[in-house]
């Protein structure tokens, strides 16, 4: 919590801005506190490294580098974070201007860190990443995974401490709002948006430049709304964008408001982002106190206030006009379609709702142009997208590539392809209303499009990769529960159809199967897709079609044989240990919850099937695959 | 909701608190409910019927709506939570890491659902959809502290923990 207080202290001495002049010769004082090549340990302190006393290690490092001696030299000074989308590897050090990478260090391994590397340009083997083959890398850019990606969106993320106004400032965050206050008309931001064709990038993938123009069209009071409530589980992009890099929404919703001609803004956050609004609401704070939001922006006399309203954990809320409900301070249930937010939103009155990762890639349109912007990507699906690539992968973590990138390359060339030498299954996109995307499709590009005509959709950017051990009717069994209980209920396809689907579903992974049931499930599935008020209805059959559609054979073994060649529906499989495979080496019987595997060691072991409770620990843990699904 | 008001022993309400809440923090303006509602909660760590009761009062919301949001909305709790709080990630991620298996595990070990209490009052176990951690999935947390990669026997800990206490 050190940074927190470094950076409200600094803040103290912070000027008011009074013109877009201004902010550039802040931004030029700053150089020599924040330039490239000033020394520095950077230290990531996002929500996936906390948990392994990431913040700790901050602690350590600030205690370490302020005691020890360094005979005159210059003291590299330590900065906190927003996530790396690395979280894998976390917590992650790394060292500027040099760009040394370090990864999964504790605090024990800070002493060492000081001494040997930061004094004595020393490396540290075995904080280095390795990939698969064990070949050792020493730089971030080097690693595979940054490698290959393009990181716009993300630029500042891991780079600059989010609790400090300055740093964004030094990085040039503000610029583009100073620009389009200072040298453009709305109808020019507008149209340097549609220029962009930057597409929605919360789901459904809607033209921005189209939306804001019909929004600026509207009379009376306009708000401008942040879709901040990343309901897809498994995916974390806008988590990481909130607390890595806040301001740059912030600048992409003010430069939004000029060009709707709004002066009232809202970002709606997930509840269970702590940390996000914690960053959110210090942003706000600093950047009102600046002069960058707030009254008379950058004494243009624009105005413009953001505040923050929390969710409390609804799916469904992340649907527009759920949303604007909720912000209302109702329970939030969708209306019918043909009434437009943009229309009548949030209070009844015109209203411009946007993702995190849309807003966030405005300013950088406004700064280099709309053009610049078409030539990244496909031609229906312009930019870069980030993805938050998880499951059975070997990089876990949030990957940033230009649209049309073939999905082989995020999966095997960026995320290192699947682990343990298991085969790969699907790749599942879009969320709970996506799908599941198998092999012959590997080398799809990524876009709007593409996705769509294999039966899975772009929605937000979840890629989860799933491996032989994982079933497929069991996934669509998970997802369709996931939205029984997300349904708001108010209108029967989906409140019913889900359930009777997922009835189904439950059956068959029981072992109580019936020929026709993929049929039906089809035939249900069908009517939900058509017939349902909302977006989560609409969408909410597409992990059952496209499982049936590209896996309808396992629905088949399921069915007719009973059998779950996967290893995960309970009733339908049986563990053995392999007597030729098994080594001895007695992990599974130290893993085994309920003592149901015995054996000495270095002699193979033997497993009781009548006391397993089919945990999967020692499937999960045994490195010579000796123990087999029957 | 008559049964729910008899089951749960009240804590004291403190008006002061509530007021500070409800008037400073958020000026009676009723788009602040859902806020309200959160402040409230985590003070008393579930909504007591009668904080309600005084809130919709206040912000002249019938309390019928009130009910509305705490029923809608997964996070409040309308029961009296124990003593330690277990949230388990069922997100996509956290699942196919095997979370299911550690609910299940849980219900066997302990008694109790997704939503439940001990009667003892010492563990709820309140799972929650992605907390934002899925790269280092499945994760688990134990009164608000989150624990990586974590597995059966990080579960059988927090449960004697959770007893112990
Ligand atoms: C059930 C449901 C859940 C949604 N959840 C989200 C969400 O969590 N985040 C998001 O940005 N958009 C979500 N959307 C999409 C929004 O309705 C909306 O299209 C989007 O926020 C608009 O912003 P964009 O044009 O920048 O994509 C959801 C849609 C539906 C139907
Ligand atoms: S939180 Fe540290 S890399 Fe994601
Ligand atoms: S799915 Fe568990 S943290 Fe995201």
């Amino acid at each position: 919590m050190q940074q927190l207080k470094q950076a409200a202290e600094s803040n103290v001495n912070t000027p008011r801005i009074t013109s877009p002049k201004a902010l550039e010769d802040y931004r030029a004082s700053l150089a020599s506190k924040y330039g490239h090549d000033v020394p520095t340990v950077i230290i990531c302190c996002g929500t996936g490294c906390r948990p392994s006393n990431a913040v700790e290690v901050a602690e350590l490092l600030e205690k370490g580098l302020a005691e020890a001696d360094f005979q005159g030299k210059i003291v590299p000074h330590v900065k906190a974070t927003g996530c790396h989308g690395f979280c894998s590897r976390g917590p992650i050090v790394e060292l500027e201007p040099q760009g040394i990478f370090y990864q999964k260090v504790k605090p024990k391994d800070v002493p060492e860190i000081i001494e040997k590397t930061i004094k004595g340009g020393e490396l540290i083997k075995h904080l280095q990443y390795k990939d698969a083959s064990k070949k050792v890398f020493t730089h971030t850019n080097e690693i595979p995974f940054y490698a290959k990606q393009s990181r716009l969106v993300l630029k500042n993320i891991g780079k600059i401490n989010p609790f400090d106004i300055d740093d964004a400032i030094a990085t040039g965050t503000y610029g583009a709002l100073a620009k389009a206050l200072s040298s453009m008309t709305p109808g020019q931001i507008i149209e340097e948006v549609k220029t962009s064709f930057i597409k929605g990038r919360g789901g459904a993938g809607f033209p921005t430049g189209i939306k804001w123009e019909s929004c600026a069209s509207q009379i009376g009071n306009r708000y401008i709304i942040c879709n901040a409530d990343e309901g897809d589980p498994g995916a974390f992009m806008d988590r990481s964008l909130l607390e890595g890099d806040p301001h740059r929404i912030l600048e992409g919703m003010a430069i939004a408001a000029k060009a709707i001609g709004s002066n009232r803004g809202y970002i709606y956050v997930r509840l269970e982002y702590p940390l996000a609004i914690q960053t959110l609401t210090q942003a706000i704070q600093q950047a009102e106190a600046m002069g960058l939001l707030g009254d008379n922006i950058m004494g243009t006399g624009f105005n413009f206030k953001v505040s923050l309203s929390m969710g409390a954990g609804a799916f469904v809320c992340g649907e527009s006009s759920a949303l604007m409900s909720s912000l209302e301070g109702k329970v939030g249930r969708p209306r019918p379609k043909y009434i437009r937010s943009v229309e009548k939103g949030f209070r009844d009155s015109p209203s411009n709702l946007n993702n995190v990762e849309t807003y966030a890639n405005i300013p950088d349109i406004i700064l280099k142009g709309g053009e610049w912007y078409k030539s990244i990507g496909t031609k229906e699906s312009t930019g870069t997208k980030v993805f938050s690539l998880t499951g059975n992968v070997h990089n876990i973590g949030l990957v940033e590539v230009p649209m049309g990138v073939p999905l082989r390359e995020i999966i095997f060339d960026i995320g290192g392809g699947v682990p343990k030498k298991r085969a790969f299954k699907a790749v599942q996109t879009g969320g709970p209303s996506g799908g599941c995307i198998p092999a012959q499709h590997l080398d799809i590009p990524v876009s709007f499009e593409s996705l769509d005509q294999v039966g899975s959709i772009m929605g937000s950017g979840g890629m989860i990769v799933m491996d032989e051990n994982i079933c497929m009717v069991e996934v669509a069994r998970y997802f369709t529960h996931f939205l029984v209980e997300e349904s708001c209920g108010q209108c029967t396809p989906c409140r019913e159809g889900l359930i009777r689907m997922e009835e189904i579903l439950e059956r068959i992974t029981h072992g109580e199967g019936r020929e026709e049931d993929p049929d039906t499930l089809e035939e249900i599935g069908k009517f939900v897709t058509n017939f349902s008020l909302c977006g989560l209805g609409t969408s909410a059959a597409n992990p059952v079609l496209s499982t049936i559609r590209h896996f309808r054979e396992e629905y088949e073994t399921h069915i007719r044989h009973k059998k779950c060649p996967a290893g995960v529906c309970k009733p339908l499989y049986s563990l053995k240990i392999d007597e030729e495979k098994c080594v001895g080496c007695g992990i599974c019987k130290k893993r085994c919850p309920v003592n149901a595997i015995t054996g000495d060691k270095k002699k193979p072991h033997v497993l009781e099937i009548e006391k397993c409770i089919k945990c999967m620990e020692c499937h999960k843990n045994c490195d010579f695959a000796a123990v087999i699904v029957l | 909701m008559a049964g729910i008001e008899s089951k749960c022993t009240e804590p004291e309400i403190d008006y002061n608190v509530l007021n500070s809440i409800i008037v400073d923090r958020y000026n009676q303006n009723r788009e602040n409910l859902i806020m309200m509602m959160q402040a409230i909660q985590k003070q008393y760590r579930y909504l007591p019927i009668t904080a309600l009761r005084y809130l919709s009062d206040k912000v002249q919301v019938p309390l019928i709506k009130i009910f509305e949001i705490a029923t809608f909305y997964a996070s409040f709790s309308l029961k009296p939570k124990g003593k330690n709080i277990i949230n388990i990630c069922t997100g996509t991620a956290c699942h196919l890491k095997g979370t299911g298996k550690m609910v299940e595990h849980i219900t066997s070990k302990v008694g109790i659902k997704s939503g439940e209490t001990t009667p003892d009052m010492l563990l709820t176990m309140d799972n929650v959809n992605c907390v934002g951690a899925c790269a280092v999935a499945p994760v688990i947390v134990f009164n608000e502290k989150y624990y990586p990669e974590a597995d059966l026997s990080v579960i059988n800990t927090l449960l004697d923990q959770a007893k112990s206490e």
